[in-house]
């Protein structure tokens, strides 16, 4: 029985919480009504494109708009980049301009005319030897007595290189605005941003307004994966742009604009010493890591990863490079910290003759806490289950006639979780209307939905009975949609605000139904005597009985309130079956299966299509991406969607979602699912091809060319 | 993106006298023209759309005379055709292979033998032969996709057709009119290696529109064609192969033309001299396939597309004579 007025009903009285709805903007955004940002247009707006640096390094030495500036339908042009600026990456911003028509803005562009003094550059920082003068100093951390722990004669050591380089996040959407000048000191901003209510201030403080001034607007966005919480130069060049031209401006980016410059993944790259006893225990662990975040320096993926193993003894070492300034990617670091990883433990497992699924079961117990510990267990022994793993799984090498060959492989994971902080107001009106207002975005994982189940649910309401309004600043603060952060946020928050808007009806109606406040309950669009229905009011009734005075209660969600609703701290084990071309080095994925947990779910079907969506992005991670970068030009040879590869629909195999939900799960109160179940593809995939061809391929992604090599046919 | 002119005319002759015009190009799908002029990598000052131009579309057969196909038909209209997926399975299968349902419905036959190479250094602006202060950048540079015969130099992208190696296996010609009149050459003669930046990656002159594709029908001609891509979905081929086998039984003459390798759709003489008088097998295929890439001379960073040329070969031989393949 609840024990606090906020706490989720229990399972028996759940109508909505937890099962499979589906999102309720679907219909918006699949017959194209839901308006992105790139969908708005004003009157009168303008275009603006901007001028970028050809060069990976570079110092501007002069710069001529006047050109661009005389031609008839540019309105405004600005330089970025002054002369004797130097600018760090291929596509660093030099100037903006706001014209007409997205055509002569692209024009006008070309006609600005710079002259660079082109600098020395790094892009390529795989052969760590060759990045000499580009490196920061090592972290170095030791754990146990490594040294000592890999001296035992009686441990089984396995040894390998592992790595995934940079990529972008490439989102469908790219990065944009359009920002409109609506007084003297004032600006509304559409925003493709993960941040609706955070990011007035960074627009504020360069345009010399009150942040009070600003209004965000984001309704839909396009994908955003980590890439979208900066107010970006081109964004406030935006509005600089629409100042001076006295009209709305749009400046969304060109694709190769977004692959270049709208943010991009670091890098990491390693060599792995792990040592077990024979029966599989783990002993030691020794990393040399390096990688790259672009110019900005970055830190080490955390490892070993999820287990900790005794006797550490780890190295990184960042890389400066002139590759573009990399932005949190889903999951920030866990991907790269997992193939370092569980690539090394499948090695170790193999070296030991060992089921790797019996070596993850075996050293489990090394994780964080019990909590976690047993959910491994019971999430590989779920994934066993699911993948007929005892039956299917063969040692390293398919021995099959014939040049395909079959694999499984398996890894797991882990990540936060944990709410942000979020605001609310619930409001009841007398005609029985409701609508919930929170600062939130949807970035497409289906928080409008959830905020919409949690309201209803907790009024007794059908969901179409509650108006959801997001995206817009105005609204109360909710944070940035960042870290798997959301769900937790805008469920605690509406939770309660819900819960108050309720009580405060109750008192309002309990005189006229003879009761106390506290014997009321709101269910199946009524509002009625618990334990005796044939006392009840309808929800319309009920309100009515509010006169003219609406009811607007607030919820809040921060650290410490009252009652526990979520909570942080998730596993995830996944498995890959892969089919591999030995002749042409092509893998193809049959399956992938997530098993997942993320405390209790609020929409099983959003939550489903989160895994669906995460393991796609890692199957893409995993086979095809790399932001490829000349080594002589210092340039991007990919920029575009034809060689910078995703996975289309046929790439992608048979996708198997299993949530775990029920006693030990659902009491946890809610938990984040965004960014979890994109940690694991890389190196479940690698696993299993490693499974089926009898060697590692090192590094991801697991194209032909590397395929075949580590196959001996190149 | 430049200004330009656009002109639709409604019949070749038309088109001939628009054409003849500093800077007009012929627009026929746009699928690649359009997104050089967008890249700035074309700048015509005219565009002639042959849309409109009927005499242009369609396709007819007869045993006698042939497949002839307009030179605007679109590759879902070519994949489409009775006769051609009757008569020639594996051309109906290649034209769906060359692209996603949006580029087949806007893509033309005459476009795609056409289209522009795809080397990352000449889309970047480098020029066809990715020349930067007097010298290539390909063969010190990234040159993964790059070509593994024909690369002498200075040229070292790949011919994009993937419908060309096909065509030219199958013995096709191809008509070219221009202000002096018409002309037919082989499909094969059509394709050139650019020695200089001015020369472009095929022979047909200022002026010249391709007007058909004649395909002669040989009942006893096994034909197919086999690529290698990395993704199921829509994506350049890593190396394909298109073969025509004459003869029941043993073979008596062969054309192996290899794609996206060199510069050019390339003939492989080495491959068609190994499979001359032998029956098909899993063996003769592959010998086949190690010929013709005997000679490849791969760059720095794609030595794996000499596996993948000679797997193409063999799988194509052995798709040809309907014998089983395996592969992904």
């Amino acid at each position: 029985m609840p024990t606090c007025k906020y706490d989720w009903p229990p399972a028996n009285e759940r109508r909505l919480i937890g099962k499979r709805i589906s999102r309720i903007d679907g219909p918006a955004k699949s017959g194209g009504r839901a308006k992105y940002t790139y969908d708005i247009n004003r009157p009168g707006m303008l275009w603006g494109k901007v001028l970028r640096c050809p060069y990976a390094h570079a110092k501007v030495k002069s710069i001529d708009i006047s050109a661009a500036n005389a031609m008839p339908g540019v309105k405004a042009v600005r330089i970025m980049a002054d002369v004797g600026k130097e600018l760090l990456w291929e596509g660093a911003e030099v100037a903006a301009v706001a014209a007409v028509s997205e055509e002569l803005a692209e024009e006008a562009v070309g006609k600005i005319k710079v002259e660079y003094e082109p600098l020395p550059f790094l892009v390529k920082e795989e052969d760590l030897s060759k990045a000499e003068g580009y490196t920061r100093p090592p972290n170095i951390r030791k754990v146990g007595d490594p040294h000592k722990a890999f001296q035992d004669p009686e441990l089984v050591v396995s040894e390998g290189y592992y790595g995934a380089p940079v990529i972008t996040h490439c989102c469908l959407e790219s990065h944009g605005n359009v920002a409109e000048w609506t007084g003297p000191q004032s600006l509304r901003v559409w925003a493709s941003t993960q941040g609706v209510s955070v990011i007035a201030g960074e627009f504020a403080e360069p345009l010399g307004i009150s942040a009070n001034n600003v209004n965000i607007i984001c309704n839909y966005i396009g994908g955003g994966f980590g890439s979208k919480f900066q107010v970006d130069p081109w964004a406030i060049e935006a509005a600089r742009l629409a100042k001076d031209a006295k009209a709305p401006v749009k400046l969304m980016l060109e694709r190769d604009e977004e692959l270049l410059v709208a943010g991009c993944r670091p890098s990491a790259f390693g060599k792995v010493r792990v040592a077990a006893q024979k029966d599989g225990t783990l002993v030691a662990w020794k990393s040399e890591v390096w990688g790259t975040a672009g110019p900005g320096g970055t830190t080490s993926p955390p490892l070993p990863y999820v287990l900790r193993i005794p006797h550490q003894d780890l190295k990184y070492t960042a890389v400066n490079t002139n590759i573009g300034p990399a932005r949190a990617w889903r999951a920030p670091n866990h991907p790269q910290a997992c193939v370092l990883t569980m690539c090394a433990l499948d090695d170790l497992a193999a070296k030991l003759g060992m089921d790797p699924l019996d070596l993850l079961m075996k050293n489990a117990d090394l994780a964080p806490n019990e909590v976690l510990a047993r959910t491994y267990r019971e999430e590989l022994q779920k994934a066993a289950e699911l993948t007929d793993w005892k039956k299917n799984w063969h040692p390293r090498g398919d021995k099959s006639p014939g040049p395909i060959k079959r694999g499984m492989g398996i890894s797991m994971h882990t990540w936060g979780g944990n709410p942000h902080n979020s605001r609310c107001t619930v409001t009841i009106q007398p005609d029985g209307s409701v609508e919930v207002k929170l600062g939130s975005q949807d970035l497409g994982t289906g928080t409008r939905t959830v905020i919409n189940i949690v309201v209803a649910e907790t009024l007794g309401l059908p969901l179409e009975a509650v108006k959801v309004s997001i995206g817009d600043n105005r609204y109360p603060p909710d944070g940035a949609s960042g870290g798997s952060t959301t769900v937790g946020g805008v469920s605690g928050s509406t939770r309660r605000g819900a819960v108050n808007a309720r009580d405060a009806l109750f008192a309002v109606v309990a005189p006229s139904l003879g009761v106390q406040p506290d014997q009321l309950e709101a269910v199946d669009g009524q509002v009625r005597v618990k334990g005796d229905p044939s006392k009840a009011l309808s929800w319309k009734q009920a309100c009515a009985k509010l006169g003219v005075r609406p009811i607007e209660a607030q919820g809040e969600q921060r650290q410490g309130a009252e009652c526990k609703l979520n909570d942080g701290g998730v596993g995830g084990v996944q498995v890959a079956d892969v089919s591999v071309d030995t002749e042409t080095g092509i893998v193809r994925i049959n399956r992938l299966t997530a098993v997942q947990d993320c405390g209790l779910i609020i929409d099983l079907k959003t939550a489903e299509s989160q895994c669906y969506g995460a393991m796609i992005m890692g199957i893409c991670y995993a086979l095809y991406e790399e932001k490829i970068v000349d080594r002589l030009t210092g340039r991007m040879l990919n920029p575009n969607m034809e060689f910078y590869k995703l996975a289309g629909i046929a790439d992608v195999g048979d996708l198997q979602v299993h949530l775990m939900t029920g006693p030990g799960y659902d009491e946890r109160g809610v938990i984040g699912l965004g960014e979890p179940p994109v940690i694991s593809p890389g190196a479940a995939i690698s696993n299993a091809v490693a499974n089926a061809i009898g060697v590692r391929v090192p590094t991801l992604p697991l194209t032909p060319d590397k395929v075949l090599a580590a196959l001996g046919k190149v | 993106m430049n200004s330009f002119e656009y002109a639709r005319p409604t019949t070749e002759r038309e088109a001939i006298q628009l054409l003849a015009h500093k800077g007009a190009e012929v627009l026929a799908g746009g699928t690649d023209l359009l997104s050089l002029m967008k890249d700035d990598l074309a700048s015509p000052e005219r565009l002639v759309s042959l849309k409109r131009v009927r005499t242009l579309r369609g396709i007819q057969f007869s045993t006698g005379k042939g497949l002839r196909i307009g030179a605007m038909t679109t590759l879902q209209e070519l994949a489409d055709h009775p006769d051609v997926r009757q008569h020639y399975a594996a051309l109906s299968q290649a034209a769906i292979d060359a692209g996603g349902p949006q580029i087949r419905a806007m893509g033309t036959l005459g476009g795609n033998l056409l289209q522009r190479p795809r080397c990352w250094y000449y889309r970047a602006g480098y020029g066809l032969l990715a020349q930067k202060d007097g010298k290539s950048l390909v063969p010190d540079g990234d040159n993964r996709y790059h070509a593994i015969l024909g690369n002498a130099g200075p040229a070292y992208f790949v011919s994009p057709s993937t419908l060309a190696p096909l065509l030219i296996a199958l013995g096709a010609s191809v008509k070219l009119l221009g202000p002096k009149g018409s002309r037919q050459i082989e499909l094969g003669k059509l394709y050139t290696i650019p020695t200089s930046e001015t020369q472009r990656e095929h022979t047909i002159e200022a002026g010249e529109i391709l007007t058909e594709v004649l395909v002669p029908y040989d009942a006893q001609v096994r034909s197919a064609s086999y690529e290698i891509r990395q993704r199921q979905g829509e994506d350049w081929p890593l190396a394909q192969a298109a073969v025509a086998l004459r003869g029941n039984g043993s073979i008596r003459s062969a054309r192996v033309v290899l794609g996206h390798v060199a510069p050019i759709p390339w003939r492989s003489e080495e491959a068609e001299a190994e499979l001359s008088g032998k029956p098909v097998s899993e063996e003769v295929a592959d010998a086949a396939g190690r010929a013709a890439v005997s000679k490849a001379t791969p760059l720095s960073m794609n030595k794996h597309k000499v596996q993948l040329a000679r797997v193409a070969v063999k799988r194509a031989i052995l798709r040809a004579a309907g014998m089983q393949v395996e592969g992904l």
